[in-house]
């Protein structure tokens, strides 16, 4: 079978599955939560990219492209089911986490130390735990957190991606999340009793 | 002299890029006199490798799993499928 190889330069449809599908899924499921509600966004997202594919300039890599594709269709998703994705804005947002240091920039708060965290690591409802944090971020700072940790995607892909302006704006909203992940973890797991996020 | 605030900004950014040695001693004699920050170091230390856990486990591990082989296969096979139909498409009998 030969498959025409558009100027973009697009892989074999038929291997997309093996090269991107972990990358998809994983960044579906976190989005959605749901195993089967992932895998039908990630197969939308192939057939959907199969027709569009005569349409891929090349400018970004194959991955990203995907990952596009998927990001467009979840959003499509949730608009359809009328679910609101958290959606704070970045100002308050900022407030928020200032609000954490004085005026002079000191702690407003004080950090108790985590026992044994190394331990939650062996236990499954941590990961939920953990995950339920990520999704409760604000989206913008959601999907970079989880692209970040996708292999093969680049600083500049994600930003591109995500229209972030600079390097620099990327790492000032990292540090926010995990600031946010932080506090979501101390109060979820670490200072909670029955370990379970509502 | 950092502030505690600019030392958690830096401490973020130093999972992300290779700090310079300016920023790299003021952040440890930051951290020396302040308990706090040292404290919230190794908590950022600990979100930061749990995502990298979260994201990358393999099948067995806990975290989020890749695709399953069922899903890849039956993916795969509605892919060949357009592809299929595509060709028959294009030589019209």
């Amino acid at each position: 079978m030969s498959i025409e190889c558009p100027p973009g330069a697009i892989s074999d449809p038929a291997t997309w599955v093996e090269q991107h599908g972990d990358a998809l899924f994983r960044y579906a499921l976190m989005k959605m939560r749901d195993t089967s509600q992932a895998e039908d966004m990630v197969q939308e997202t192939f057939l959907a990219a199969l027709k569009a594919r005569n349409k891929f300039a090349g400018q970004s890599s194959e991955k990203t492209w995907l990952i596009g594709i998927l990001k467009h269709k979840i959003i499509d998703h949730f608009r359809k089911h009328k679910r609101e994705q958290s959606s704070d804005d970045i100002e308050t947002l900022s407030e928020q986490l200032d609000q954490q240091f004085d005026q002079r920039g000191h702690w407003d708060v004080s950090l108790t130390r985590w026992q044994n965290p190394d331990q939650a690591h062996e236990n499954e409802a941590f990961w939920k735990t953990f995950s339920a944090c990520i999704t409760h971020l604000p989206e913008h700072l959601a999907d970079l957190f989880i692209l970040r940790e996708i292999k093969g995607m680049t600083t500049e892909e994600i930003c591109k991606l995500l229209d972030i302006s600079t390097t620099n704006n990327m790492w000032v909203m990292l540090s926010r999340a995990r600031m946010r992940l932080r506090n979501c973890l101390d109060s979820r797991w670490f200072n909670h009793d029955n370990k379970e996020l509502s | 002299m950092l502030s505690c605030k600019e030392v958690g900004e830096l401490l973020s950014q130093g999972i992300d890029r290779k700090l310079k040695l300016r920023e790299k001693v003021s952040l440890k004699l930051h951290l020396v006199i302040c308990k706090t920050c040292s404290c919230y170091e190794k908590q950022l230390q600990f979100v930061a490798h749990s995502a990298h856990r979260l994201m990358r486990s393999n099948k067995d591990g806990q975290g989020i799993p890749p695709l399953s082989d069922e899903a890849g296969i039956r993916i795969t096979r509605n892919i060949k499928q357009q592809l299929n139909e595509e060709q028959q498409q294009k030589k019209p009998e």
